[in-house]
């Protein structure tokens, strides 16, 4: 249990590059144009692998850090692959640059489950091109053929029993050629991949010195908070500076473009600073936008007709043919982050040069953006990515940084703008509602013959990724759907989109968060409908032998699920495969008379093909239970008068302490390549408990959050 | 001119006596281990304890304080039970919540040194956690409490 605090000593003077207070002068020396370069040693293999001659090996990462422990996996796949001693691995943050884009996208961000999935194969060659060059280094100096030479736990072994360490090889390793392909592990061999890790971030985190993005700080810097329309379409028509700048500690009050900041010494001053503006605000441009009419809108917009997602087979003639019809409606909810820190972004804007600090999860966004705000070329934008408390997809959105970057124009000197916890919720980009109908035909033998879906929902990709959007299709949209893990031999996938003022973004698991709530319960309806145990029927709709028959096969064996439950318990099902893994829910359940519902234990299994960090994987398997048992049951996101009325988590409740159930995860490893985690994890949780709901009571529960007056 | 007591060490702040503890900490002295996350003692992310019992620093005014302790992450031991039991058992995830809800359980544990689930479940209610972090919480509660019945004893 001490083996951490053994690490953190090992480690002490070393250790995060944010962690301690010499923060500023810590982060001046890494910059941009140096990563390639040798900084502290001669051995510098790659961007992302320095090896120092006192055995230190820094593995410099440029995903964010968001606690998901892909600060751990990462350098578990490089130090795998290098044969490194584990103990002599730290993790740095790096500046945001070209090395670090996602060799898939061409952009360095977090999200989509893809930091170790998009470079699996680029991480484990660094490694292995720097063991390569290690090994080779020690058989010229002993003079040997490299095949006599072995590397092992950061060491290159002689058949002598003698050995030379990493740091005494960096001089020497540092001068020969980077191999592009070097030969990588077979996957019996690993001895860092799929073992126990402590991660190498908790340890700051718990003892209280990680500085998240809110608690940076430079010299000279103001905090600045911004008062932004409370409506959509709303504009200051006028306001009070002088009451501002009266208030103890304000500095100065800026007309932004439709928005007023106010920057003062302290984050409290800058909050009096925004109520003493005392803002009148323009007419909301939809005055009538609220729950009520949105559900309205969102029904109409159902019967309109939708552009064609995809079209497979003859639906119509399926449908003529199908011995039975089931036709149902779902309904989903706008949806928040609503990620612990607020949003915030520290900007210094120079003649020469701007530098970012920023919980950021879209590092070249928030580079382009700046670079295009100051008129600076983008390599004079430097962007430092600071530990983030949660984020959820929230974080890629550049809005704080546009201020921040605007504000310190304006002031010249840092600024960190911070949103409110009533910012945070009023101005997020919310999870899309989404309202489906969706229609199966069965034919004798109880096998789905026809599917015919379509959704409605406002447009994400439209606005951050429109070259994907296609003949009015959003894929994200439709994502879940028209990817089904199940096989349907006529299927059609409608999409109408919606044009609102309410701004949506990405939200965990995007377009699968939602859809797959609707095919998984509409799935089970099917089920019902043919007289079949929702999994045999889903097996029924699967390819023996794929990944998600094994999965859901599994986990029905080790969920028990044809064992007896205690009087009152029901059981549910539901099952999905996403950024490259396949996982599923089993749900265990009782309602009460009063139709409250205990759900006591649930299981997850999760094929990711090769699990890197299996505890890692654990955890965020134990927090998408958490995560979609909340959007189960309470969240929702609710609109007044034409802008956000939810201010807060008052009014936004989340899980607590005493609703987590017991939550058993298995992992399993088809031997693939590794594929995500964060994501996968969580859609499936909704359906299988809102399944096992249907099984304890008969009746279905077609919308979230769970209405549980309906089980009265 | 406002007086405190923080992790045994005397500080003299000049703010406005109504300013809430929390950005007292976090702006004037730089304690920012101590986290704003909804401002209306909701959450209870910005947790401190004051003469040892757990207080929401974002609503209580710094006046209010007057010469009681007031102890933040920082001033817990580095291997204070709480701390051992949190890496061991790997609780954080993104980690932001930690130290205000560590300091809650340490207030709790001091009141209830050997809880049963329940009590467990009683007395972290009121606490957000958005990654979920929730099952390892509770197991390092429990691993806590042996440590300290372990040392107590």
């Amino acid at each position: 249990m001490y083996a951490s605090m053994t690490r953190r000593t090992f480690l002490a003077k070393s250790s995060l590059v944010i962690a301690g207070t010499v923060l500023s002068s810590r982060i001046e020396i890494f910059n941009a144009t140096s990563l390639q370069a040798a900084v502290n040693t001669p051995f510098k293999p790659h961007a992302f692998l320095e090896i120092g001659a006192d055995e230190t090996i820094t593995v410099w990462v440029g995903q964010t850090n968001l606690g998901q422990g892909s600060h751990t996996g990462i350098p578990m796949v490089i130090a795998e692959e290098l044969d490194a001693a584990w103990e002599t691995v730290q993790v740095k943050m790096a500046l945001a640059a070209e090395p670090f884009k996602d060799p898939v996208w061409h952009t360095q961000a977090t999200g989509g489950s893809t930091s170790i999935r998009h470079r699996w194969d680029m991480l484990r060659k660094v490694g292995a091109a720097a063991r390569q060059m290690l090994v080779e280094a020690a058989a010229e100096q002993w003079q040997i053929p490299v095949q006599q030479c072995v590397a092992k736990e950061g060491k290159v072994l002689h058949p002598d029993g003698s050995s030379l360490s990493y740091g005494q090889l960096t001089e020497v390793a540092g001068k020969r050629p980077v191999p592009e392909n070097p030969p990588l592990k077979a996957p019996q061999d690993y001895t860092i991949i799929g073992t126990p890790r402590e991660r190498l971030d908790i340890p700051d985190k718990v003892m209280g010195h990680t500085v998240y993005g809110i608690d940076f700080s430079i010299d000279n810097m103001c905090v600045a908070v911004v008062a932004r329309p409370p409506y959509y379409g709303a504009t200051p028509e006028s306001h009070d500076a002088e009451a501002a700048m009266a208030i103890k500690g304000v500095i100065e009050v800026v007309d932004l473009e439709n928005s007023i900041g106010v920057c003062a010494e302290t984050t409290y001053a800058a909050m009096q600073g925004r109520e003493a503006l005392n803002i009148t605000w323009s007419k909301a441009s939809h005055p009538d936008l609220n729950d009520e009419t949105l559900d309205a809108l969102y029904q109409e917009h159902l019967t309109r007709p939708g552009a064609v997602a995809q079209n497979e087979g003859d639906v119509e003639t399926a449908f003529a043919a199908a011995g039975q019809t089931v036709e149902q409606s779902y309904k989903l909810p706008y949806l928040s982050h609503a990620q612990v820190e607020p949003i915030n972004c520290t900007a210094h804007v120079e003649k020469e040069r701007c530098r970012i600090w920023a919980p950021t999860q879209g590092q070249t966004v928030f580079q382009l953006t700046a670079a295009k705000l100051t008129g600076l070329p983008v390599e004079k934008v430097e962007v430092m990515t600071l530990p983030a408390g949660g984020g959820f997809g929230l974080r890629a959105e550049p809005d704080p940084l546009v201020e921040a970057v605007l504000l310190s124009k304006s002031l010249g000197r840092p600024v960190k703008v911070i949103w409110s916890r009533e910012d945070d919720f009023a101005h997020d980009y919310f999870r899309p509602a989404n309202h489906s109908r969706v229609q199966a035909g069965l034919d004798n033998s109880g096998k789905v013959v026809a599917w015919s879906h379509k959704l409605t929902a406002p447009s994400v990709m439209t606005r951050v990724m429109h070259q994907y959007v296609k003949d009015g299709v959003d894929p994200d949209a439709v994502s879940g759907v028209w990817d089904m893990v199940y096989s349907m031999p006529n299927k059609r996938v409608e999409y109408v989109m919606m044009d609102l003022p309410i701004r949506v973004g990405f939200w965990r698991s995007v377009g699968y968060s939602s859809n797959v709530f609707t095919v998984e319960s509409f799935m089970d309806e099917l089920a019902h409908a043919a007289g079949a145990d929702p999994v045999q029927f889903r097996l029924a709709h699967l390819e023996r032998g794929s990944r998600p028959y094994n999965v859901l096969t599994h986990l029905a064996e080790r969920a028990g699920w044809n064992d007896p439950l205690p009087e009152g318990r029901a059981r549910g099902i539901a099952l999905t495969s996403c950024f490259e893994s396949t996982a599923a829910h089993v749900a265990e359940i009782a309602v009460g008379s009063g139709g409250e519902i205990t759900v006591h234990k649930m299981h997850c299994a999760i094929d990711c093909g090769t699990a890197v960090y299996p505890d890692a994987i654990r955890a965020q398997a134990e927090a998408g239970v958490i995560m979609g048992m909340s959007v189960a049951f309470y969240e929702r996101v609710r609109f007044r008068d034409g802008g956000v009325s939810t201010a807060n988590y008052d009014e936004y409740r989340l899980l607590r302490m005493s609703e987590v159930p017991e939550i058993e995860v298995h992992i399993l490893e088809d031997g693939k390549k590794a594929g995500g985690i964060g994501e996968p994890v969580v859609p499936s949780v909704a359906p299988s408990i809102a399944n096992a709901i249907f099984a304890a009571t008969g009746v279905r529960l077609r919308e979230l959050p769970f209405n549980t007056d309906l089980l009265h | 001119m406002v007086t405190l007591q923080i992790n045994g060490i005397k500080k003299e702040v000049d703010v406005d006596s109504e300013t809430p503890l929390l950005w007292v900490l976090r702006d004037n002295l730089g304690i920012t281990s101590v986290k704003y996350t909804c401002g209306i003692a909701e959450c209870g992310i910005c947790t401190v304890l004051i003469d040892g019992k757990a207080v929401r620093s974002c609503s209580i005014p710094v006046k209010d304080v007057g010469a009681s302790e007031i102890t933040t992450i920082e001033g817990l031991p580095d291997n204070h039970p709480v701390k051992v039991a949190w890496i061991a058992k790997q609780v954080p995830q993104c980690g932001y919540c930690q130290p205000g809800i560590m300091l809650q359980t340490v207030d709790f544990l001091s009141r209830q040194p050997n809880p049963s689930d329940e009590q467990i479940n009683e007395a972290m209610d009121d606490l957000i956690c958005r990654c979920g972090s929730h099952p390892r919480m509770k197991k390092a509660i429990r691993m806590a409490a042996e440590i300290s019945s372990k040392q107590g004893g």
